[in-house]
Protein backbone atom coordinates (compact mmCIF):
# COMPACT_ATOMS: atom_id res chain seq x y z
CA UNK A 1 0.00 0.00 0.00
CA UNK A 2 1.47 3.42 -1.32
CA UNK A 3 2.30 5.24 2.03
CA UNK A 4 0.77 8.74 2.55
CA UNK A 5 2.73 11.68 3.71
CA UNK A 6 0.85 14.28 5.92
CA UNK A 7 1.41 17.68 5.67
CA UNK A 8 -0.53 20.08 8.11
CA UNK A 9 -0.23 23.16 10.64
CA UNK A 10 1.48 20.98 13.23
CA UNK A 11 4.29 19.86 10.40
CA UNK A 12 4.64 23.18 9.08
CA UNK A 13 4.95 24.23 12.32
CA UNK A 14 7.37 21.74 13.61
CA UNK A 15 9.20 22.63 10.50
CA UNK A 16 9.62 26.32 11.24
CA UNK A 17 10.32 25.93 14.73
CA UNK A 18 13.54 24.02 13.49
CA UNK A 19 14.43 25.84 11.28
CA UNK A 20 14.31 28.94 14.04
CA UNK A 21 16.15 26.89 16.13
CA UNK A 22 18.90 25.85 13.88
CA UNK A 23 19.37 29.04 11.68
CA UNK A 24 19.49 26.90 8.68
CA UNK A 25 16.95 26.73 5.69
CA UNK A 26 16.34 23.19 5.76
CA UNK A 27 13.76 23.45 3.04
CA UNK A 28 17.27 23.92 0.76
CA UNK A 29 18.52 20.00 1.53
CA UNK A 30 18.19 18.06 -1.75
CA UNK A 31 18.40 14.89 -0.46
CA UNK A 32 22.18 14.12 -2.06
CA UNK A 33 22.87 11.92 0.62
CA UNK A 34 26.91 13.35 1.14
CA UNK A 35 25.70 13.78 4.81
CA UNK A 36 25.28 10.46 5.26
CA UNK A 37 27.99 8.89 3.49
CA UNK A 38 30.91 10.62 5.30
CA UNK A 39 28.68 10.48 9.12
CA UNK A 40 31.15 8.79 11.14
CA UNK A 41 28.11 7.39 13.49
CA UNK A 42 25.96 6.18 10.62
CA UNK A 43 26.20 3.01 11.38
CA UNK A 44 24.74 3.43 14.54
CA UNK A 45 21.85 5.57 13.75
CA UNK A 46 18.26 4.44 13.13
CA UNK A 47 17.86 6.88 10.39
CA UNK A 48 20.53 8.40 8.45
CA UNK A 49 21.48 12.14 9.02
CA UNK A 50 19.74 12.62 5.19
CA UNK A 51 16.67 10.87 6.48
CA UNK A 52 16.78 13.13 9.66
CA UNK A 53 16.31 16.04 7.35
CA UNK A 54 13.91 14.68 5.00
CA UNK A 55 11.84 14.49 8.02
CA UNK A 56 12.01 17.88 9.64
CA UNK A 57 11.33 19.11 6.14
CA UNK A 58 8.02 17.04 5.85
CA UNK A 59 7.38 18.10 9.42
CA UNK A 60 7.53 14.56 11.07
CA UNK A 61 7.47 15.03 14.59
CA UNK A 62 8.29 11.88 14.84
CA UNK A 63 12.19 12.36 14.28
CA UNK A 64 12.16 13.43 18.05
CA UNK A 65 11.71 9.71 18.66
CA UNK A 66 15.24 8.81 16.88
CA UNK A 67 18.89 8.07 17.79
CA UNK A 68 20.31 10.21 15.29
CA UNK A 69 20.08 13.64 17.01
CA UNK A 70 21.60 12.04 19.79
CA UNK A 71 24.61 10.25 18.21
CA UNK A 72 25.41 13.26 16.02
CA UNK A 73 28.20 14.75 17.78
CA UNK A 74 28.43 17.93 16.13
CA UNK A 75 31.96 16.40 14.35
CA UNK A 76 30.97 18.63 11.42
CA UNK A 77 32.23 16.08 8.44
CA UNK A 78 28.83 16.81 6.74
CA UNK A 79 28.87 20.90 7.28
CA UNK A 80 31.88 21.10 5.34
CA UNK A 81 30.93 18.94 2.61
CA UNK A 82 27.18 19.80 2.22
CA UNK A 83 26.37 20.89 -1.38
CA UNK A 84 24.19 23.20 -0.38
CA UNK A 85 26.15 24.86 2.74
CA UNK A 86 23.77 23.57 5.34
CA UNK A 87 25.16 22.83 8.80
CA UNK A 88 23.27 19.41 9.94
CA UNK A 89 24.71 19.53 13.10
CA UNK A 90 22.99 22.95 13.97
CA UNK A 91 19.57 20.83 13.05
CA UNK A 92 20.35 17.57 15.61
CA UNK A 93 20.85 20.78 17.84
CA UNK A 94 17.59 22.01 17.09
CA UNK A 95 15.96 19.48 18.00
CA UNK A 96 17.78 17.99 20.98
CA UNK A 97 16.56 21.26 22.06
CA UNK A 98 13.18 20.87 21.51
CA UNK A 99 13.30 17.98 23.93
CA UNK A 100 15.52 18.85 26.01
CA UNK A 101 13.83 22.43 26.65
CA UNK A 102 10.67 19.36 27.96
CA UNK A 103 13.21 18.63 30.58
CA UNK A 104 13.76 15.27 29.26
CA UNK A 105 17.22 14.46 29.82
CA UNK A 106 19.26 11.97 27.44
CA UNK A 107 21.82 11.10 29.89
CA UNK A 108 21.51 10.14 33.71
CA UNK A 109 24.90 9.90 34.73
CA UNK A 110 23.51 8.41 38.31
CA UNK A 111 23.22 4.96 36.28
CA UNK A 112 26.49 4.84 35.41
CA UNK A 113 29.08 2.86 37.21
CA UNK A 114 30.98 4.79 39.50
CA UNK A 115 34.83 3.36 38.24
CA UNK A 116 33.36 4.38 34.99
CA UNK A 117 32.88 7.88 35.64
CA UNK A 118 36.36 8.12 37.85
CA UNK A 119 38.01 7.11 34.88
CA UNK A 120 36.71 9.99 32.20
CA UNK A 121 38.19 13.33 31.68
CA UNK A 122 36.02 16.35 33.13
CA UNK A 123 36.32 17.41 29.36
CA UNK A 124 34.18 14.19 28.11
CA UNK A 125 31.58 14.85 31.43
CA UNK A 126 30.72 18.56 30.72
CA UNK A 127 30.65 18.24 27.45
CA UNK A 128 28.04 15.05 27.63
CA UNK A 129 25.74 17.12 30.24
CA UNK A 130 25.66 20.56 27.79
CA UNK A 131 24.69 18.29 25.06
CA UNK A 132 22.78 15.98 26.28
CA UNK A 133 20.98 17.00 29.41
CA UNK A 134 18.80 19.94 29.85
CA UNK B 1 56.98 37.43 23.01
CA UNK B 2 54.37 37.79 25.97
CA UNK B 3 50.82 36.80 24.89
CA UNK B 4 47.71 36.06 26.98
CA UNK B 5 46.98 32.09 27.69
CA UNK B 6 43.80 30.53 28.09
CA UNK B 7 44.51 27.34 29.44
CA UNK B 8 40.83 25.76 30.27
CA UNK B 9 40.10 22.89 32.29
CA UNK B 10 41.59 19.86 31.14
CA UNK B 11 45.05 21.77 30.85
CA UNK B 12 45.03 21.88 34.61
CA UNK B 13 43.79 18.34 35.18
CA UNK B 14 43.86 15.30 33.01
CA UNK B 15 46.39 16.99 30.37
CA UNK B 16 48.44 18.92 32.40
CA UNK B 17 51.18 16.96 30.24
CA UNK B 18 49.96 18.94 27.54
CA UNK B 19 50.44 22.67 29.57
CA UNK B 20 53.84 21.76 31.05
CA UNK B 21 55.20 20.89 27.76
CA UNK B 22 53.68 23.68 25.80
CA UNK B 23 55.37 26.44 28.27
CA UNK B 24 58.21 25.29 28.45
CA UNK B 25 58.95 24.36 25.28
CA UNK B 26 57.45 27.42 24.05
CA UNK B 27 60.13 29.37 25.96
CA UNK B 28 62.93 27.78 24.55
CA UNK B 29 61.10 29.89 21.04
CA UNK B 30 61.21 33.25 23.63
CA UNK B 31 57.03 33.31 23.63
CA UNK B 32 56.00 33.87 27.23
CA UNK B 33 52.22 32.79 27.59
CA UNK B 34 51.08 34.41 30.28
CA UNK B 35 47.90 32.85 31.95
CA UNK B 36 44.60 34.99 31.81
CA UNK B 37 43.48 36.02 35.66
CA UNK B 38 40.40 34.59 36.37
CA UNK B 39 39.95 32.63 33.25
CA UNK B 40 36.89 30.75 33.46
CA UNK B 41 35.73 27.26 31.54
CA UNK B 42 34.63 27.93 28.41
CA UNK B 43 31.81 25.43 28.16
CA UNK B 44 33.59 22.95 26.21
CA UNK B 45 31.20 22.75 23.27
CA UNK B 46 29.51 25.58 21.20
CA UNK B 47 26.02 26.10 21.76
CA UNK B 48 24.64 26.19 18.40
CA UNK B 49 20.84 27.08 18.31
CA UNK B 50 20.04 31.04 17.63
CA UNK B 51 18.30 31.81 20.92
CA UNK B 52 20.85 30.64 23.03
CA UNK B 53 23.25 33.18 24.35
CA UNK B 54 23.45 32.35 27.77
CA UNK B 55 26.29 30.32 26.74
CA UNK B 56 28.29 32.14 24.84
CA UNK B 57 28.70 34.86 27.60
CA UNK B 58 31.53 32.57 29.16
CA UNK B 59 33.66 33.00 26.07
CA UNK B 60 33.00 36.53 26.19
CA UNK B 61 33.63 37.07 29.88
CA UNK B 62 37.30 35.39 29.11
CA UNK B 63 37.76 37.74 26.14
CA UNK B 64 37.06 40.65 28.65
CA UNK B 65 39.94 39.50 30.80
CA UNK B 66 42.10 39.99 27.93
CA UNK B 67 41.32 43.39 27.65
CA UNK B 68 41.86 43.81 31.12
CA UNK B 69 44.98 42.48 30.48
CA UNK B 70 45.75 45.11 28.00
CA UNK B 71 44.52 47.78 30.09
CA UNK B 72 47.17 46.77 33.11
CA UNK B 73 49.69 46.14 30.96
CA UNK B 74 50.21 42.58 31.52
CA UNK B 75 50.58 42.38 27.56
CA UNK B 76 51.53 45.06 25.44
CA UNK B 77 49.03 45.91 23.10
CA UNK B 78 48.48 41.75 22.40
CA UNK B 79 44.21 40.83 22.30
CA UNK B 80 45.30 37.89 20.79
CA UNK B 81 43.95 35.00 23.31
CA UNK B 82 46.30 31.70 22.80
CA UNK B 83 44.92 28.73 23.11
CA UNK B 84 46.00 25.33 23.09
CA UNK B 85 43.29 22.86 23.70
CA UNK B 86 41.00 22.60 20.10
CA UNK B 87 37.86 21.99 21.71
CA UNK B 88 38.61 25.54 23.51
CA UNK B 89 39.46 26.92 20.77
CA UNK B 90 36.82 25.79 18.50
CA UNK B 91 34.35 26.82 21.41
CA UNK B 92 35.95 30.34 21.84
CA UNK B 93 36.72 31.39 18.18
CA UNK B 94 33.11 30.19 17.69
CA UNK B 95 31.23 32.36 20.37
CA UNK B 96 33.22 35.22 19.47
CA UNK B 97 32.73 34.79 15.44
CA UNK B 98 28.85 34.86 16.87
CA UNK B 99 28.99 38.14 18.89
CA UNK B 100 31.31 39.96 16.59
CA UNK B 101 28.63 39.37 13.24
CA UNK B 102 25.75 40.54 15.75
CA UNK B 103 26.20 43.26 17.39
CA UNK B 104 22.57 43.32 18.92
CA UNK B 105 23.26 39.83 20.80
CA UNK B 106 26.95 41.57 21.94
CA UNK B 107 24.98 44.51 23.12
CA UNK B 108 22.37 41.66 25.09
CA UNK B 109 25.44 40.33 26.76
CA UNK B 110 27.47 43.70 27.57
CA UNK B 111 24.06 44.68 29.36
CA UNK B 112 23.94 41.28 31.34
CA UNK B 113 27.50 41.76 32.38
CA UNK B 114 26.88 45.53 33.03
CA UNK B 115 29.70 44.83 35.99
CA UNK B 116 31.94 43.65 33.35
CA UNK B 117 34.12 46.00 31.20
CA UNK B 118 32.99 46.20 27.69
CA UNK B 119 33.36 44.02 25.13
CA UNK B 120 34.15 45.19 22.08
CA UNK B 121 34.64 42.83 19.83
CA UNK B 122 38.56 43.37 19.35
CA UNK B 123 39.92 39.93 20.84
CA UNK B 124 41.48 37.38 18.34
CA UNK B 125 41.32 33.83 19.21
CA UNK B 126 44.26 31.57 18.33
CA UNK B 127 46.06 28.37 18.48
CA UNK B 128 49.15 27.75 19.42
CA UNK B 129 49.73 25.85 15.92
CA UNK B 130 49.03 29.00 14.23
CA UNK B 131 51.13 30.89 16.40
CA UNK B 132 54.16 28.90 15.75
CA UNK B 133 53.35 29.05 12.12
CA UNK B 134 53.05 32.83 12.05
CA UNK B 135 56.49 33.23 13.83
CA UNK B 136 57.98 30.61 10.89
CA UNK B 137 57.82 27.11 12.02
CA UNK B 138 61.81 27.06 11.04
CA UNK B 139 62.48 28.90 14.17
CA UNK B 140 61.48 25.67 15.96
CA UNK B 141 64.04 23.37 13.51
CA UNK B 142 66.95 25.58 14.89
CA UNK B 143 65.96 24.92 18.06
CA UNK B 144 66.09 21.06 18.02
CA UNK B 145 68.93 19.47 19.88
CA UNK B 146 66.97 15.33 19.82
CA UNK B 147 66.28 14.85 15.87
CA UNK B 148 63.09 12.97 15.25
CA UNK B 149 64.49 12.25 11.69
CA UNK B 150 63.69 8.31 12.62
CA UNK B 151 60.52 8.95 14.24
CA UNK B 152 57.16 8.78 12.26
CA UNK B 153 54.26 10.74 13.27
CA UNK B 154 50.48 10.85 12.57
CA UNK B 155 49.22 14.19 13.17
CA UNK B 156 45.84 14.03 13.89
CA UNK B 157 43.65 16.96 13.67
CA UNK B 158 40.46 15.11 14.27
CA UNK B 159 37.39 17.90 14.26
CA UNK B 160 37.60 21.11 15.81
CA UNK B 161 40.85 22.41 14.59
CA UNK B 162 39.84 22.09 11.08
CA UNK B 163 36.14 22.12 11.27
CA UNK B 164 33.54 23.82 10.37
CA UNK B 165 35.57 26.00 7.23
CA UNK B 166 35.04 29.87 9.37
CA UNK B 167 36.97 28.35 12.69
CA UNK B 168 39.59 26.13 11.26
CA UNK B 169 43.08 26.94 11.41
CA UNK B 170 43.66 24.88 7.91
CA UNK B 171 42.04 23.68 4.86
CA UNK B 172 39.02 21.33 6.44
CA UNK B 173 39.51 18.50 3.74
CA UNK B 174 43.40 18.91 2.95
CA UNK B 175 44.66 20.11 6.10
CA UNK B 176 48.66 20.56 6.04
CA UNK B 177 49.78 22.76 8.88
CA UNK B 178 50.27 19.67 11.27
CA UNK B 179 52.67 18.24 8.87
CA UNK B 180 54.14 21.38 8.53
CA UNK B 181 54.90 21.33 12.11
CA UNK B 182 56.56 17.77 12.34
CA UNK B 183 58.27 18.33 9.31
CA UNK B 184 59.88 21.67 11.19
CA UNK B 185 60.85 19.62 13.97
CA UNK B 186 62.65 16.85 12.26
CA UNK B 187 59.88 14.56 12.42
CA UNK B 188 58.26 12.83 9.16
CA UNK B 189 54.93 13.00 8.92
CA UNK B 190 53.13 9.63 7.65
CA UNK B 191 50.32 10.02 5.15
CA UNK B 192 47.35 8.59 6.43
CA UNK B 193 43.36 8.58 5.67
CA UNK B 194 42.02 8.76 9.61
CA UNK B 195 43.53 12.03 10.22
CA UNK B 196 40.16 14.50 10.50
CA UNK B 197 38.02 11.39 11.35
CA UNK B 198 35.69 12.05 14.62
CA UNK B 199 37.36 9.99 17.50
CA UNK B 200 33.49 10.08 18.76
CA UNK B 201 34.16 13.45 21.48
CA UNK B 202 31.52 13.26 24.73
CA UNK B 203 29.75 10.06 23.09
CA UNK B 204 32.65 8.43 25.04
CA UNK B 205 30.17 9.06 27.94
CA UNK B 206 27.33 7.29 27.08
CA UNK B 207 27.84 5.56 24.03
CA UNK B 208 31.70 3.96 24.69
CA UNK B 209 31.60 1.27 22.40
CA UNK B 210 30.98 3.69 19.68
CA UNK B 211 34.11 5.28 20.32
CA UNK B 212 35.88 2.19 20.63
CA UNK B 213 35.73 0.98 17.45
CA UNK B 214 36.53 4.33 16.37
CA UNK B 215 39.45 4.85 18.17
CA UNK B 216 40.55 1.26 16.89
CA UNK B 217 39.72 2.27 13.40
CA UNK B 218 41.80 5.65 13.62
CA UNK B 219 45.00 3.83 15.69
CA UNK B 220 44.89 0.91 12.90
CA UNK B 221 45.02 3.20 10.18
CA UNK B 222 48.29 4.90 11.60
CA UNK B 223 49.75 1.95 12.38
CA UNK B 224 48.92 0.71 8.82
CA UNK B 225 50.48 4.14 7.36
CA UNK B 226 54.00 3.12 9.88
CA UNK B 227 53.36 5.53 12.50
CA UNK B 228 55.18 5.07 15.77
CA UNK B 229 53.34 7.29 17.69
CA UNK B 230 50.34 9.79 17.13
CA UNK B 231 50.22 13.71 17.72
CA UNK B 232 47.02 15.53 18.61
CA UNK B 233 45.78 18.79 20.21
CA UNK B 234 42.78 17.95 21.97
CA UNK B 235 42.84 16.48 25.40
CA UNK B 236 39.64 14.56 24.57
CA UNK B 237 40.77 13.32 21.79
CA UNK B 238 43.89 12.01 23.87
CA UNK B 239 41.26 10.44 26.57
CA UNK B 240 39.47 8.46 23.47
CA UNK B 241 43.05 7.27 21.42
CA UNK B 242 44.89 6.97 24.23
CA UNK B 243 43.29 5.53 27.98
CA UNK B 244 40.71 3.78 25.76
CA UNK B 245 43.59 1.69 23.84
CA UNK B 246 43.14 -0.12 27.43
CA UNK B 247 39.02 -1.26 25.93
CA UNK B 248 40.13 -1.53 22.75
CA UNK B 249 42.42 -4.28 23.74
CA UNK B 250 39.61 -5.88 25.88
CA UNK B 251 38.01 -6.17 22.52
CA UNK B 252 40.67 -6.81 20.32
CA UNK B 253 43.45 -8.42 22.14
CA UNK B 254 45.65 -8.77 19.54
CA UNK B 255 45.60 -5.10 18.51
CA UNK B 256 48.88 -3.33 19.19
CA UNK B 257 49.03 -0.03 20.85
CA UNK B 258 50.66 2.97 19.50
CA UNK B 259 51.49 6.25 22.12
CA UNK B 260 49.13 9.16 21.82
CA UNK B 261 51.41 12.65 22.34
CA UNK B 262 50.28 16.37 22.68
CA UNK B 263 51.91 17.50 19.68
CA UNK B 264 54.22 20.10 22.36
CA UNK B 265 55.48 16.66 24.40
CA UNK B 266 57.51 16.48 21.05
CA UNK B 267 58.69 19.89 20.64
CA UNK B 268 59.73 19.26 24.39
CA UNK B 269 61.69 15.69 23.33
CA UNK B 270 62.92 17.35 19.68
CA UNK B 271 64.07 20.74 22.15
CA UNK B 272 66.35 18.78 24.52
CA UNK B 273 64.64 19.42 27.46
CA UNK B 274 64.37 18.38 30.62
CA UNK B 275 62.14 14.78 31.34
CA UNK B 276 59.74 16.63 34.22
CA UNK B 277 58.39 18.81 31.13
CA UNK B 278 57.06 15.99 29.01
CA UNK B 279 55.25 15.17 31.48
CA UNK B 280 54.71 11.26 30.18
CA UNK B 281 53.05 9.90 33.64
CA UNK B 282 49.79 11.58 31.74
CA UNK B 283 50.35 9.70 28.95
CA UNK B 284 48.25 6.10 28.75
CA UNK B 285 50.35 4.15 26.35
CA UNK B 286 53.66 4.96 27.43
CA UNK B 287 56.06 6.15 24.45
CA UNK B 288 59.53 5.62 26.28
CA UNK B 289 60.17 2.53 24.18
CA UNK B 290 59.88 3.81 20.86
CA UNK B 291 61.44 7.46 22.12
CA UNK B 292 64.41 4.77 23.06
CA UNK B 293 64.38 3.35 19.68
CA UNK B 294 63.90 5.88 17.39
CA UNK B 295 65.37 9.56 19.46
CA UNK B 296 67.39 8.82 22.53
CA UNK B 297 69.71 6.24 20.93
S1 LIG C 1 24.58 16.90 2.34
FE1 LIG C 1 23.21 18.69 2.60
S2 LIG C 1 21.85 18.68 0.81
FE2 LIG C 1 22.86 16.65 0.90
S3 LIG C 1 21.36 15.39 2.03
FE3 LIG C 1 22.82 16.19 3.54
S4 LIG C 1 21.89 18.09 4.32
FE4 LIG C 1 20.81 17.54 2.42
S1 LIG D 1 27.97 16.69 12.30
FE1 LIG D 1 26.64 15.06 13.07
S2 LIG D 1 25.49 14.31 11.29
FE2 LIG D 1 27.21 15.53 10.52
S3 LIG D 1 28.80 14.02 10.08
FE3 LIG D 1 29.15 14.78 12.19
S4 LIG D 1 28.04 13.38 13.55
FE4 LIG D 1 27.29 13.02 11.44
Amino acid sequence: MPKKIVINDASEEFLRKIIELSGEVITLCDQCGTCSGGCPFVEEMDITPSQLMRKVQLGQQDVLESKTMWLCATCNTCTVRCPRGLDLSKVAEGLRQVVLRQAIDNLDLNNYPKEEIKELPQIAIIAAIRKLTS
Amino acid sequence: MKIPYFPGCSLKTSAKNFEISAISSAKVLGIDFVEIPRWNCCGVVSSLSSDDLMHHLAPVRNFVRVLEMNKTKMVENEKRMLTLCSMCYNTLKRSNQRVKNNPEELESINNFMYREEEYDGSVEVIHYLQLLDEIGFSQMTEKVKNSLENLNVAAYYGCMLIRPKEVGIDDAEEPEIFEKFLSALTAKPVAWNAKKRCCGSYLTVNNKDVVVDLAYGILNDARKNGADLIVTACPLCAFNLDNRQKNVLEKHPDFKTIPVLYFTQLMAIAFGLDEKSFGFELNYIKPNDVLKEKVFK
